[in-house]
């Protein structure tokens, strides 16, 4: 039994299904990585594990955490685990962090919340937090506003609020997509090694599949609010099935430098993302896909063959054995 | 802000100097000899230039001498006390009637958006916005007074006995405050809906706090920022239904003084309350700016 079991997961909005039959699990202490374009239903997943999702947007199915439902489970019970045993990292630090409230009271506000802190306490602990995420001044930062740090030290607070109560699982929503491409190394660096050091599980929602490989063990990819594939790290890498996991691939390692010097075009994937509710029936990604078969209008079923899971009528792998790997 | 009061000075003067009707001939009445008017026009110092007579009274303003009135001879800063004293409770009343109805209407109506209620609360305040405060004030006139006896409808029995002039300010108070109130109910429902969405709050949830504990922490602050500004413009157009509204209940304040000496032509008065109501406009606006600087640390050190 898994620490977070996210079982026949539906998210919707009214009557438009946003995120359909999404099922995975996350062991304790195991990373695992949810990939997929913008739209594809990875925050929104994220969301309703935490029970946060907006307005409008109701889920179903289950999501068991240490055996219990949380979707079944009471308000208060959810704030009772939300921050001291499942913690969040949000994409954009800038307004995730209150702009009137000094950074030690925002990172040492869960402490407070949860373990009955002081205020005092909790300033003396946020600095301490401060340090661990590698400020060089604490106590000077710690009297800070958000809008006198830079992207990447909102970033780096907002991880030192997310660990404070040593979670047991910490869900990062694309946690260094809003950063410079020079920062995101450190933040990335910052958050695997306190993963590391806290043994703590991780959900990190990425759309670069370079940063998950180098973080996570395993690979979720979803696409149309669906998971089409998943498996480990090295099996997803060395040789994804699914034909959208193969082109993200394709997108994520062109960007190296080595292989964009050869002066070939970018490889992209054909076409975009369509809004919620455009997508085609059956395989959501059966219109951008060069592999789509008749079979294609109708939904895959999700196949487990040992530690991996697809949903494709026509994998890539299987096809190119047959017809000699012209591709 | 010197700077605009100096204008308001100059707009306000220019206009009623361009008016026609002499101060002398009304005082003096149709009956009086060209001569009669012209010697009370040089004792009223008003054959003097424009700008000497601009001059003189600006510079009287200056040192705290509003003047004396044409008409009653009486020292206008004294009247303008006595009319303060009415105008100033009444405005302030109203004030915390209209904080009193648009708060917590604006709060459910935040809370319960999207159901019957909170749409209830929507159609009320609109309705609210769409009657003015003189409808307001005859409709309350109308029920509470001719009909049920609860209130005397008009007039000021003065604050010797404070109750009983509370209690002759409770109706108009109420008819402007009804009106502020349903604005401001609609200010503070965008205001909160606006915190509600915000990432911050849904990352002091995610820290475990409830819908309700997040708003106290995290929203209250940020949503006062844009209601300060609303609140600084609900009490300038407080002070101009005052003087409306204080004609309908017949009290003895600011409008009313006004209203009197715009009918008498004693210029002088006018201009004076007028000045004290831009005055009091611009003051407000001041304490707007200020208390941002108090509400947003991102405005400190800024100028």
């Amino acid at each position: 039994m898994s620490l977070l079991e996210v079982r026949n997961l539906n998210v919707s909005s009214g009557a438009l299904s946003l995120v359909g039959d999404v099922n995975f699990e996350v062991d304790a202490g195991e990373r695992v990585g949810l990939i997929g374009e913008s739209g594809s239903g990875k925050s929104l997943t994220a969301l309703a594990i935490m029970g946060l999702l907006g307005e409008g947007l109701s889920a179903s199915g289950e999501v068991r955490f240490d055996n219990e439902d949380l979707l079944a489970a009471s308000e208060r019970r959810r704030c009772e685990l939300r921050g001291s045993r499942i913690a969040m990292i949000f994409q954009e630090p800038m307004s995730a962090l209150n702009p009137t409230r000094r950074i030690g009271d925002q990172v040492g506000e869960t402490l407070r919340i949860h373990q009955n802190f002081s205020r005092r306490a909790s300033e003396k602990a946020a600095i301490e937090l401060l340090a661990r995420v590698e400020f060089a001044e604490p106590e000077r930062y710690a009297r800070m506003y958000p809008h006198e740090l830079s992207g990447g030290q909102r970033q780096r607070a907002m991880i030192a609020s997310a660990i404070s109560c040593d979670p047991e699982v910490i869900l990062a929503d694309e946690p260094t997509t809003a950063l410079d491409v020079t920062v995101q190394r450190r933040v990335l660096d910052l958050l695997d090694r306190l993963v590391d050091e806290e043994g703590c599980a991780l959900l990190l929602i990425a759309h670069d599949l370079a940063v998950v490989s180098e973080v996570c063990d395993r690979v979720v990819t979803m696409y149309g609010g669906h998971v089409v594939e998943s498996g480990s790290v090295a099996q997803i890498i060395d040789e994804p099935h699914h034909p959208y996991t193969k082109a993200l691939l394709a997108t994520s390692r062109a960007l190296s430098v080595t292989e964009s010097a050869s002066g070939a075009d970018l490889p992209s994937i054909p076409g975009t993302v369509p809004s919620a509710g455009q997508f085609p029936r059956g395989c959501p990604f059966r219109d951008r896909c060069d592999r789509s078969v008749e079979a294609c209008v109708e939904m895959p079923p999700t196949l487990t063959e040992d530690t991996r899971t697809l949903a494709c009528w026509n994998p890539v792998e299987r096809v190119e054995r047959v017809s000699d790997g012209a591709r | 802000m010197l700077v605009a009061l100096w204008g308001a000075s100059l707009l306000v003067f220019v206009v009623l100097n361009v008016l026609p009707g002499s101060p002398a001939q009304v005082i003096l009445g149709t009956q009086a000899t060209p001569q009669s008017v012209r010697q009370l026009t040089i004792q009223l110092g008003l054959n003097k230039s424009l700008v000497r007579q601009y001059l003189d009274w600006i510079g009287g303003l200056v040192h705290g001498d509003l003047g004396v009135s044409y008409i009653s001879h009486l020292s206008i800063g004294s009247q303008i006390a006595q009319a303060l004293s009415v105008t100033g409770p009444l405005v302030l009343f109203a004030l915390v009637i209209g904080l009193a109805i648009g708060l917590p209407l604006g709060f459910a109506g935040a809370l319960r958006n999207g159901r019957f209620s909170g749409s209830l609360i929507g159609g009320l305040s609109q309705i609210g916005m769409a009657v003015p405060s003189v409808v307001a004030g005859l409709i309350l006139i109308i029920v509470l007074t001719v009909k049920l006896h609860v209130f005397p409808t008009s007039g000021f029995p003065g604050w010797s006995d404070p109750l009983q002039a509370l209690r002759a300010l409770v109706l108009p108070a109420f008819s402007l405050g009804l009106v502020e109130g349903a604005i401001l109910s609609r200010y503070v429902r965008a205001s909160i809906l606006e915190q509600l969405r915000s990432d911050y709050l849904r990352t002091a949830r995610s820290k475990g706090l409830r819908v309700g504990q997040a708003l106290r922490r995290h929203g209250f602050r940020n949503a006062a920022i844009p209601l300060v500004t609303v609140l600084g413009l609900e009490l300038a157009s407080l002070v101009v239904g005052a003087i409306v509204v204080e004609n309908v209940f017949a009290l003895p304040g600011l409008g009313l003084l006004l209203l009197d000496s715009v009918n008498n032509r004693d210029l002088i008065t006018v201009q004076d309350t007028a000045m004290l109501v831009a005055g009091t406009v611009l003051v407000l606006n001041l304490l707007v700016d200020l208390s941002y600087r108090l509400l947003d640390p991102r405005l400190k050190g800024s100028s």
